[in-house]
């Protein structure tokens, strides 16, 4: 059975359309990302998969259950971390693990064990009975994927875990969430802006913009898209037997000379360098240096809306300012 | 729809956590009432209030009205306090929760119910010291029905003003055009004789006007309205409003 199945999903707030009929499919024990410039739509896929919106249109059915008509069953079998904090700082850090853990319907002994348990997960276990108001944002966060752990559920979204974490903290996520997918079988969907993170974690990414999927597979497969590797050779010498060689091998898919400098697409560029080397020596060329470049999902984002994520949230960002000066004059 | 139980309880607990915690906050909202009770309890006892023949005096007059005021305004907090929830972000985690939106709304009434119900006992306390006499045991335990219902009704009030508002800009508009005036049409401070008809006629549509009067007849043992009229108007306002109040949560997004 599907952990995620989405038909058509539409979310419009006045008019603005910020998920545009999007459908897909995740596998139990999946990890599965969303990956987008802020504003695409992800965090509203999100909150509508885990029933805090209601859909426009379209359907989404998470373990089986319906998000628009069988809500507790579909709040029973999630796990989800917000983008921004939901804690409350008047209470202490295992204050907030018990409201969860007692909401959940937990037992008091289980309880415990549990709540101990993601404390020292995420040593969190000395800071447990400071004031949540008292933490650091990076705390915050580890606590909050603590909470989301502490009722074991089936799928967990973590909507842009690592957002504002220092690069230590945002390592160590890492491994604790592919920890958990792997070992637990925890279904995981999460949200992130960052390219990395995406290509390091999951095992499908699905790339958002405007409210729509550009292109759903694994990252390997989305950035072999791209035709492969780019590798990069300085040379100095006469160039033109060596150019004419290189144009009869097939598995070159482009090429480009500019200013002394070829660049080669092809696929598994490291087992080619070899040769390439070997070739220019046998011309006559000597190659001052060689670069390897592997296509990253920046590189495939770029590919598929044509900017890069960063352009795109800004151009985004203008938009929304655009819009709220809109409403100030009105 | 299912009730759970525990839902309602840690709900609750949540509530007295933060409001033990919170000492400045309690003493704060305490002042204002607190204030009242001296600044017009001294300044007017020599003045006769109609109705009041029983030798109560002003204070007499005064602190069931107070009392219900101190209601008014931390009853309709706690109701609204869905906004403070939204606002920092902790409304999320407990719309995501797996049990029943009634057995939310049950956990924040519970809640506001109690804390509201001790600020009204601190301020039952406070008029004592400042000479206020009542008829003995049994009529206090009438007045704590009053003053539940009184809570019942402002708590569910408060609610569907959260529910309908997105963020806290309405938030001072509700409190300066509709608490205020519930308050001051209530007849709180001023015996609702004193107001002409057209303002009369607004007082016999305001739930404290019921609850105030209604603490005034088994307090004090002097009403403008039968005792049993007020009991009755107050548990149909009580009732409707909750049910007005668990009906705007549940239809509103979590979000």
């Amino acid at each position: 059975m599907d952990a995620i199945r989405v038909d058509g999903l539409v979310k419009t707030f006045d008019g603005f359309t910020a998920v545009d009929r999007i459908s897909f499919a995740v596998e139990e024990g999946e990890l599965f990302g969303l990956l987008g410039p802020n504003g695409a739509g992800k965090t509203t896929t999100i909150n509508m998969l885990a029933t805090l919106l209601r859909p426009t249109s379209g359907t989404a059915a998470v373990a089986g259950f319906d998000v628009a008509r069988d809500r507790d069953a579909v709040r029973k079998s999630i796990g989800i971390v917000f983008q921004e904090p939901a804690l409350d700082g008047r209470l202490t850090g295992r204050e907030n693990l018990e409201f969860h853990t007692m909401m959940y319907g937990l037992g008091k002994t289980e309880r415990h064990r549990r709540i101990d348990e993601v404390l020292t997960l995420v040593e969190l276990t000395d800071k447990a009975a400071t004031l949540v108001e008292k933490y650091s944002g990076g705390m915050k966060r580890r606590l909050e994927i603590a909470r989301g752990l502490t009722h074991r559920p089936k799928v967990l979204f973590l909507d842009e875990p690592t957002l504002g974490l220092d690069a230590q903290t945002r390592r160590h996520i890492w491994d604790y969430v592919r920890k958990l997918n792997k070992e637990a079988g925890v279904t995981i969907i999460l949200t992130t802006h960052y390219m990395e993170e995406a290509d390091f974690l999951c095992d499908r990414v699905a790339i958002m913009d405007h409210g729509q999927f550009v292109a759903l597979d694994t990252p390997a497969r989305l950035k072999d898209t791209l035709g492969g590797d780019v590798v990069s050779l300085e040379l100095e010498g006469d160039t033109a037997g060596f150019l004419e060689d290189l144009g009869r091998r097939d598995w070159i898919k482009r090429s480009k000379f500019h200013e002394d400098v070829l660049s080669l697409t092809m696929e598994r560029g490291e087992r080619r360098i070899p040769e390439l080397v070997v070739m220019a020596q046998h011309h006559g060329v000597a190659v001052n240096c060689v670069q390897l470049r592997k296509p990253s999902l920046e590189d495939v984002f770029l590919h598929f809306t044509g900017r890069t994520i960063r352009e795109q949230e800004a151009s985004q960002s203008e938009r929304n300012r655009g819009m709220m000066m809109g409403h100030g004059r009105r | 729809m299912r009730i759970h139980w525990t839902a309602v309880y840690v709900l609750w607990r949540r509530e007295m956590i933060r409001y033990f915690r919170t000492k400045s906050r309690i003493f704060g909202s305490l002042a204002m009432p607190v204030f009242f009770l001296i600044a017009l309890g001294l300044g007017f006892r020599r003045m006769p209030v109609p109705g009041t023949d029983g030798g109560t005096g002003y204070i007499g007059f005064l602190a069931p009205g107070i009392i219900g005021m101190t209601l008014l305004f931390s009853s309709s907090m706690q109701g609204m306090s869905v906004l403070w929830d939204r606002e920092f972000g902790f409304l999320k985690e407990i719309m995501v929760a797996p049990v029943s939106r009634v057995s939310l709304v049950l956990g924040r009434i519970a809640g506001g119910t109690t804390t509201s119900m001790i600020q009204g006992l601190l301020i039952f306390i406070a008029s004592l010291v400042m000479g206020f006499r009542f008829r003995g045991p049994a009529a206090l335990a009438f007045g704590l029905v009053f003053m539940v219902l009184i809570a019942f009704t402002f708590i569910g009030f408060g609610l569907v003003f959260a529910s309908r508002m997105k963020d806290m800009q309405g938030f001072g508009l509700v409190m300066n055009f509709i608490i205020f005036p519930f308050f001051f049409l209530s007849g709180a401070l001023t015996p609702l004789e004193n107001f002409p008809w057209a303002i009369r006629a607004l007082s016999y549509v305001d739930p404290l006007t019921y609850g105030v009067d209604g603490l005034r007849a088994v307090l004090i043992g002097a009403s403008s309205f039968p005792v049993l009229v007020d009991l009755a108007v107050m548990t149909a306002f009580a009732l409707i409003m909750l049910f007005l109040g668990t009906y705007f949560f549940e239809k509103s997004e979590g979000i």
